[in-house]
């Protein structure tokens, strides 16, 4: 297999909140992902996914942010880049899209000059040939009668309509990488399906890599060839989709399949997850995930358990478990 | 805002006059809003009038022909041939106020203009660039907050003379840190929108984020205060007037000084007071209409 594209590698970030307290955003994530591949970042609020994403592109606040360990994007170190080397690498070889369609586009200008702001920027061409190329990417994105939408300003586009927008700056100047941070999340079920038909297009026709970033299996189960599932600031689990759906073996991941309703009717109630996510601020000994966990042990109150490959499985998979589920154990049993 | 059919959406999206509609909607409020009907109606008149003041004007307004006709005890009042009436020195009054309206207005627009301008500018640069910029600028624009704007017109009255450029600075100078402060306060809230996120995480670089998403974005506020903050203008202009520190030329008509040469004659001639106080009132008046309307189109909680 190729080289990979992106190597994330013990990447660490902390804010520091009053009182002189910190909190560990990001704890420890490794993850590569390769051209024309997915990669999944999943878990609730506040998991840290979002952060990890900034971080990649250098977004993250200079102030009151530490960030330590390693992101290489084709050899090159991001973390800890000038800021003038960051603006070269942003839009250009990786870019961003964001989960609110509604605001992340600027009201006061029309789409096409947005759009023509970042090929000028990047490409270096000339305003028509620019305007050309503007037109060619929201017909790519799948917009209707592009030349007239060039004109609209983001108001008069539907939410979908505006969330390919944002693909199509994104895919201003054939990026490498594209992180797709909750693309879907603010869009309704038929569009939701769209835009992730589209994000597999451009994987498949410009071997872009992308890192999608979702609190939603569904979209991960769409997408995704690989997976990785955040708790707290750490990945607790990563594997393969299939694998991954197939056969969870950490009791979080679990918990998330568990609370998502099936459409074979192969499950009753949905079972929530109970309490809520850890206060990463009061980070204790142990598994964070330890005081939700309903096969919780003192031996998890001990010492945090390491990401390692996955005991007793034949497929790759990482896990930082100290009693995971055993394999191929049904999610949905004992009910 | 009425409920558009789907296909005068659809045909709203493809008329590229429309799609150019920011400005147009905004546009569009204003010329609904009976106020701003009113107050530019007056804004207009009053304009009008200081532009082509030499043609509206019956007479002179620094002939005094008819002093013979003033005496301590009486004043003539309106009559045919003068429809104000005289002022203390035998001169025309309705010709006076058509000319003082050029005096007024000018100094207003210009200070405010000035003002707002030069605050625009630091607040500009205080938001743009932050950290000790801003600090330094902030701190400037408290020390201009702290010195009271009468004193600051005296000292510019005494430095560069009696004229109706110290009216101007003393109005303009206030406005700077108003302004500064309001530039910038916005730009800092939109500088956290994701529209400013989303922009840098395609490579759009600092001066354009600046000049080109954040600015444009910061700008309404600053209108609205202009506007309204035009009619305060005139008034201050025209107090500054009446105090005293207006043109040095006794024969140059502005309406705060002729409503001060009046107060020893009140129980003489009542229709010297009234006729520049009148005016003076309805001018502010009217910007202050057409300034709330401005807001009110500007300000998306209001939008209809």
């Amino acid at each position: 297999m190729s080289e990979p594209l992106l190597v994330v590698d013990d990447l660490h970030v902390t804010f520091q909140i009053h009182g002189g307290r910190a909190v560990r955003a990001v704890d420890g994530v490794s993850f590569a992902v390769r051209a024309g591949e997915t990669v999944g970042i999943v878990g609730e609020s506040g998991s840290g996914k979002s952060v990890t994403a900034l971080a990649i592109l250098g977004l993250l606040p200079s102030r009151g942010v530490t960030t330590s360990g390693s992101i290489l994007l084709n050899g090159q170190q991001l973390l800890g880049a000038s800021e003038h080397d960051m603006q070269d690498v942003r839009g250009r070889r990786a870019a961003m899209v964001f989960q609110d369609p509604m605001t992340s586009l600027n009201p006061v200008l029309t789409v096409g000059r947005q759009l023509t702001e970042t090929i000028t920027r990047h490409l270096g061409v000339k305003r028509d040939a620019a305007r050309d190329r503007a037109a060619e990417l929201l017909d790519r994105v799948g917009i209707p009668e592009p030349r007239q939408r060039l004109k609209n300003y983001p108001h008069q586009l539907s939410g979908g309509m505006r969330q390919r927008v944002m693909i199509a700056i994104a895919l201003a100047s054939d990026p490498a990488l594209i992180i797709a941070d909750e693309p879907t999340t603010a869009l309704d079920v038929t569009i939701q399906a769209q835009v992730l038909e589209l994000l597999r297009e451009v994987v498949r026709e410009s071997n872009t890599a992308l890192v999608m970033i979702t609190h939603d299996l569904g979209v991960i189960a769409g997408i995704c060839e690989s997976v990785n599932v955040m708790y707290s600031g750490r990945i607790v689990e990563s594997n393969e989709r299939h694998h991954l759906f197939a056969s969870p073996r950490h009791h979080y991941t679990r918990g998330l399949l568990a609370s998502v309703p099936r459409l074979d009717g192969a499950q009753g109630r949905l079972v929530p997850i109970p309490g809520s996510p850890s206060d990463v601020i009061a980070w204790s000994e142990g598994c964070a995930f330890a005081p939700r966990c309903p096969a919780v042990s003192d031996a998890c109150r001990g010492q945090a358990p390491e990401l390692t490959i996955s005991p007793d499985d034949d497929n790759n998979g990482t896990l930082r478990c100290v009693q995971p589920a055993p394999v191929g154990m049904p999610v949905w049993s004992g009910r | 805002m009425s409920v558009l059919t789907r296909r005068q959406r659809a045909e709203q999206l493809n008329d590229p006059d429309v799609a150019n509609s920011l400005t147009r909607e905004a546009w569009r409020r204003i010329r609904q809003n009976p106020l701003a009907i009113v107050g530019g109606t007056i804004i207009v008149f009053f304009v009008l009038i200081a532009v082509f003041a030499p043609v509206l004007a019956p007479f002179n307004p620094r002939s005094n022909a008819w002093f013979d006709q003033i005496r301590p005890t009486s004043i003539p009042g309106p009559s045919r041939d003068h429809w104000f009436g005289l002022d203390e020195g035998g001169r025309d009054e309705l010709s006076r106020l058509i000319f003082g309206a050029r005096a007024s207005l000018m100094i207003g627009v210009l200070s405010l203009g000035i003002g707002a301008i030069a605050g625009a500018f630091f607040g500009l640069v205080a938001g743009a660039f932050g950290g000790w910029v801003d600090s330094l600028i902030m701190r400037l624009t408290d020390i201009l907050l702290a010195v009271p704007s009468l004193l600051l017109a005296l000292s510019v009255a005494a430095v560069i003379g009696q004229s109706q450029t110290a009216i101007v600075v003393a109005v303009a100078v206030p406005n700077i840190p108003l302004f500064a402060r309001m530039l910038r306060s916005s730009m800092l809230g939109e500088r956290q929108k994701d529209y400013v996120t989303s922009a840098t995480s395609v490579g759009v670089r600092r001066r354009s984020l600046v000049m080109r998403h954040v600015v444009p974005n910061s700008l309404a506020p600053m209108l609205v205060q202009a506007s309204l903050a035009l009619s305060t203008a005139i008034i201050d202009a025209a107090a500054l007037s009446f105090l005293g520190l207006g043109s040095a030329d006794p024969g140059v008509p502005e309406w705060g000084r002729m409503l001060a040469n009046t107060t020893r004659l009140l129980n003489v001639a009542p229709h010297l007071a009234i006729f520049p106080g009148v005016a003076i009132l309805i001018t502010a008046l009217g910007f202050n209409l057409f300034g709330e309307a401005v807001r009110e189109a500007l300000d998306p909680k209001l939008r209809r």
